[in-house]
């Protein structure tokens, strides 16, 4: 190990040490000034983004370290760099709802920060270890924050079934995992890769390890038919939580597959592309079927995560470079539409009551117009209506199905867009047109409704200029 | 002669034991716990075996991981046990339905 090889890790070092240090400080620091925790949370966030784009590795450079176990590319940095900017608004928005609900606590930031670190260990993954460690940091620190409030019946619920399936996944891809060493004989992505390319290996027992570990990543997506746990976990959890699962720990998931189907398993891909359509045409039909049968906003947008879920797999089927960077581009697209939805809600969420039915959208545009017309843009943008950032995102990954020559399955995605818009359009109007329930006038603080603001732009922003997004994407698969 | 076969037959019976645990099982979480131990303990076993039949330690190495990793779910597995059991003052899966739709 040399001094370069832990530069390169410089990112992931300084994330693990803050979240200690916001662990260590938040003893210190009394009720009233917590924000000071939330300060040194938010700088974390942005001392990494200037570390990781410091170093930011030209298109094509791949540099190892740690033996190969950790690599840095850049497809790892733009992710992210998209991590933290995400993740940073997420905080701003749960401070509003963690302040209303008693639940303003360092364990939220601490939690947050050492999920990151997950997120990051296994965006930078290069052999399967650190992939599965990665993967738990991720997910323990989530079950923890999903019972954040301690004393709520769904919480704790949500967090015990999601331990359960997450356990269970985990179990399924280690299995995978162990049956995929035997026949390659290594952990090493680029050895399995490159094992499998000169042809060894036991067919037998990668197959049987393929199927297992795409049904891990299946469960970790949260793609039909394993997908049971995703509604629950998002309507049980606390609203900043639901928040925050439904963002950032979907470009881990994205990094989740493409390091082990591209990196690795890339020479099985005749193989596990036919699984990976099944799972995106299930996730695209029921996802989008059963959303329109909810009457709470949590799990409408549990099941849409599930539909948006199955586009992205349609652009990791492909097995192309233009196929992995349209499912980033989705990505990064969901990631930051679903975090300004998730915020309106948070914004709704007045008197300690979480405004999770339909029914409170009712007359939105009259008590705040501008709330409202935030609100549409993001819903435009999740059902993919033209000009929005979800419009080019669906666009490109039905692009690079088509190439790959699935036009059924593009055919049904187009059609399944369809059905979606009529859930997102209809609480369009209850927004605008239907009488309110209530006159109360809804309303943040500055920070809140500045970075929502920001947040529409750029939903907009990086709609009508894609091609910027899209660009930078690309350069990540060259 | 005990061969890799053996290792591998033990490893999935374990396994399948582990996730038929999960899913039949009506009556008690902390089961549920046992069933995720026994996962990744046959697991382990698969990672042992074919690192010896391959004279490779790098699955021997993997298996330290995996029961860390093991010990820390299982630590906030119980902790979330802890919760549940407070807010409903049982822990039987079949009273796990309030969220549904």
């Amino acid at each position: 190990m040399t001094i370069n090889e832990l530069q390169l890790a410089l990112p992931e070092i300084f994330v693990l040490s803050m979240a200690c240090v916001v662990l260590l400080a938040d003893l210190f620091i009394s009720d009233e000034r917590r924000g000071l925790t939330h300060l040194l949370a938010v700088l974390t966030l942005v001392f990494a983004t200037i570390l990781t784009l410091r170093v930011m590795l030209p298109p094509g450079e791949v540099l190892y370290a740690f033996s190969g176990t950790f690599i840095r590319d850049r497809f790892g940095d733009v992710l992210k760099v998209f991590s933290y900017i995400i993740l940073a608004g997420v905080f701003v928005y749960a401070k509003h709802y963690l302040r209303q609900f008693n639940l303003f606590k360092g364990e939220f930031y601490t939690l947050s920060l050492f999920a990151l670190l997950g997120i990051m260990v296994m965006i930078s993954a290069g052999n399967m270890i650190t992939i599965y460690l990665g993967l738990e940091l991720l997910a323990l620190s989530t079950y923890a924050l999903v019972a954040l409030d301690r004393d709520s019946r769904f919480g704790s619920e949500a967090a015990m079934k999601y331990f359960i399936l997450g356990s269970l996944a985990s179990g399924l891809l280690l299995y995978g995992m162990s049956l995929i060493y035997g026949a390659t004989g290594s952990l090493d992505l680029a050895t399995i890769s490159a094992a499998l390319g000169d042809g060894m290996g036991d067919s037998m027992l990668l197959t049987f390890g393929l199927v297992f570990v795409v049904i891990g990543i299946a469960f970790k997506l949260g793609a039909v038919p394993f997908h049971m746990w995703v509604p629950d976990v998002y309507h049980g959890a606390p609203l900043a939580i639901t928040l925050f699962i439904s963002s950032v720990p979907k470009l881990a998931g994205l990094a989740l597959a493409i390091r082990l189907l591209d990196n690795g398993l890339i020479g099985l891909h005749g193989d596990w592309q036919g699984m990976l359509v099944v799972l995106a045409a299930l996730s695209l039909v029921l996802g989008n079927v059963i959303a329109i049968a909810q009457t709470n906003i949590k799990r409408m947008l549990a099941y849409s995560t599930i539909s948006h879920m199955g586009f992205m797999l349609m652009g990791i089927l492909a097995g192309t470079p233009e196929g992995y960077a349209a499912a980033m581009f989705y990505a990064i697209a969901y990631a930051i539409t679903s975090a300004g939805a998730f915020a309106v809600v948070i914004m709704m969420s007045i008197d300690g009551r979480e405004a999770d039915q339909i029914d409170d959208y009712k007359g939105l545009a009259r008590r705040n117009p501008w709330q409202a017309f935030l609100m549409l843009m993001m819903l435009f943008s999740l059902a993919g209506i033209p000009v929005f950032i979800g419009f080019f995102a669906k666009w490109q990954v039905i692009a690079a199905a088509l190439q790959a020559g699935f036009v059924g399955l593009s055919v049904l995605a187009v059609l399944a867009a369809v059905a979606g818009a009529f859930y997102y359009l209809r609480i369009v109007k209850l927004m605008y047109f239907d009488e309110p329930d209530q006159e109360a006038p809804v309303s943040a603080p500055v920070d809140f409704r500045a970075v929502l603001t920001i947040n529409g732009v750029a939903v907009l922003a990086l709609g009508v200029f894609s091609g910027g997004l899209i660009s930078l994407c690309v350069s990540a698969f060259v | 002669m005990l061969t890799l076969a053996h290792f591998l037959t033990l490893g999935a019976v374990l396994f399948c034991i582990g996730v038929a645990g999960i899913f039949l099982n009506r009556k008690n979480v902390l089961i549920l716990l046992m069933c995720i131990e026994l996962m990744l303990l046959a697991v382990n076993m698969n990672f042992v075996a074919f690192s010896r039949f391959l004279d490779n330690y790098d699955g021997q190495v993997f298996v330290f991981f995996i029961l860390t990793v093991a010990a820390a779910e299982a630590a906030i597995g119980l902790a979330i046990l802890v919760v549940l059991f407070r807010n409903r003052g049982s822990i039987d899966v079949e009273d796990l339905a309030d969220l549904k739709g």
